[in-house]
């Protein structure tokens, strides 16, 4: 990834920083510019959703994307957050056989990525289960 | 002095490996090491952790305690010995994770264990002279040791965050004075580029540990004519369990004072997180009006040492983010091979 496409999508990998429409009240993630719902009368203002969450479905990942090589195998999940939107994201910390569907989550701060020894570190979002 | 802690956090991972795994490798006796550095399990970061992603929970933890808007905090500064970047600051990943950007000043500090209590005093100075409203100094780490150095059993991976603010209503700790005492001695060092430390071996003990707490200590106390029966807790930096509850019957603590604050037995010691997350285990238990000790301890070497007197608003905060006992109870043993893996000793 480019670093300054990772630097323009900052605040909404480290704070969940959505959006919301001032017109119809719905909360989107990533954010938006339109309002898909209300086009030209909506008015989109930057909204920082609550880290919390429900899984919603998830995938046992054996065959790892770039970089994830090392965690197999891991959970990516659907997770619908308190405020409505639905993200993907990898479940951390976690024996795979724990997660199961409808279980709380809460977002936390980890290490996505890195451009190899001497690149950029990428730091986002990941789910981590509630229960102990 | 009118300042004071207005919220703190701490982070510790989930993972641990226990002393039996590592020895069972090296063929050391297990029950030696534990009788011998007071150490049963340490925390372990996950493959996915690191000082900045540690140093971020803490902090989140310490401004939910604080319920202040971020975006007061004028100053933010990381100390840690294990910084992700060699150049690029820890400071301006937290700061932005947690709301803090851009007015405000960062950066990351290394004083080996004691870069922490180091940026307490910088946020101390900060308050005192109006320059800033709120200074949060976090001390985090994900603490190197050789694969088979005596430091493989201890060295583990955690954070303290601290919001230091002017004593008010928000204010749960007074923090009445700080007192430092830092000498030159090569007792433990890394040099650039390397991934290990080297260390002095028993020469980390009297000429290091103990003469720089000690001194920081007496000094303290002088100052503020406070003697060891005027507190209810000590904390002293845990480079094992057994240095800190030797200084503390040194200068006359009993293990009353010290065990809330001891956490190298189940946590390891997290080097610049160390007496950070001691003093939030004793901030977890202080009743309104005890009075707590604190003395870091960092190679090189020096010492912080600091008096704290917890407040009432303590009570109410107290319950507003995870406690250092809730950290240290959700945990995962993991093996010596899986270690290694996350460790990256291990590379495919």
């Amino acid at each position: 990834m480019a670093v300054p496409r990772f630097w323009r999508e900052i605040p909404s990998r480290y704070n969940l920083i959505g959006s919301r429409c001032g017109n119809c009240n719905k909360v989107m993630f990533p954010p938006r510019h339109i309002c898909p719902h209300c086009r030209r009368i909506g008015k989109l203002e930057p909204y920082k959703l609550k880290p919390r969450g429900k899984v919603v479905s998830y995938a046992i990942t054996h065959v790892a994307a770039n970089g994830f090589e090392d965690q197999v195998p891991y959970v990516l999940a659907i997770v619908e957050l308190e405020d409505g939107p639905r993200l993907t994201t990898q479940i951390t910390d976690c024996d795979p056989a724990e997660v199961k569907i409808g279980d709380e989550v809460e977002i936390v701060f980890r290490r996505m990525g890195e451009e190899g020894e001497d690149g950029v570190l990428y730091y986002g979002y990941k789910g981590k289960l509630v229960k102990p | 002095m009118d300042v004071g802690i207005v919220g703190y956090g701490v982070y510790i991972p989930r993972y641990r490996i226990r002393v039996e795994e590592i020895a069972k490798v090296w063929g050391d006796d297990p029950e030696r090491i534990k009788h011998g550095l007071l150490v049963e399990e340490k925390s372990v970061p996950g493959p996915d952790e690191d000082t900045a992603t540690i140093a971020v929970e803490a902090a989140r933890n310490a401004v939910k305690r604080a319920g202040i808007n971020p975006q007061e905090i004028g100053a933010i500064y990381v100390g840690s010995e294990s910084h992700p970047y060699a150049v690029k600051p820890t400071a301006t990943i937290v700061a932005e994770a947690i709301d803090a950007t851009p007015h405000l000043t960062a950066a990351d500090y290394e004083f080996a264990c004691k870069a922490g209590t180091a940026g307490i005093q910088t946020c101390m100075g900060a308050v005192e002279a109006g320059m800033i409203k709120y200074g949060m100094a976090i001390g985090a780490d994900t603490a190197q040791g050789a694969p088979g150095d005596p430091l493989e059993y201890t060295a583990a991976a955690g954070g303290g965050a601290f919001i230091i603010g002017k004593n008010g209503g928000k204010t749960i700790a007074t923090i009445e004075g700080t007192y430092s005492y830092t000498t030159d001695t090569p007792d433990f060092w890394r040099r650039d580029m390397r991934p290990y430390p080297k260390h002095g071996g028993r020469f980390t003990g009297k000429p290091a540990y103990f003469k720089h707490v000690l001194s920081a200590a007496h000094g303290l106390l002088r100052e503020l004519e406070l003697t060891p029966q005027d507190f209810a807790y000590a904390v002293f930096h845990q480079p094992n369990g057994k240095f800190p509850l030797q200084v503390a019957e040194e200068l006359g603590f009993s293990n009353e004072q010290v065990m809330p604050g001891l956490l190298t037995p189940k946590v390891g010691n997290t080097y610049s997180g160390s007496s950070m997350i001691g003093l939030a285990a004793a901030l977890d238990q202080a009743k309104p009006g005890d009075r707590i000790l604190v003395v870091s301890y960092g190679s090189g070497a020096g010492s912080d040492a600091f008096s704290i007197v917890a407040r009432d608003a303590i009570e109410a905060k107290r319950d507003a983010a995870k406690t250092v006992a809730e950290y240290i109870n959700n945990k995962a043993y993991i093996d010596y091979s899986t270690y290694a893996k996350f460790k990256r000793m291990l590379v495919r």
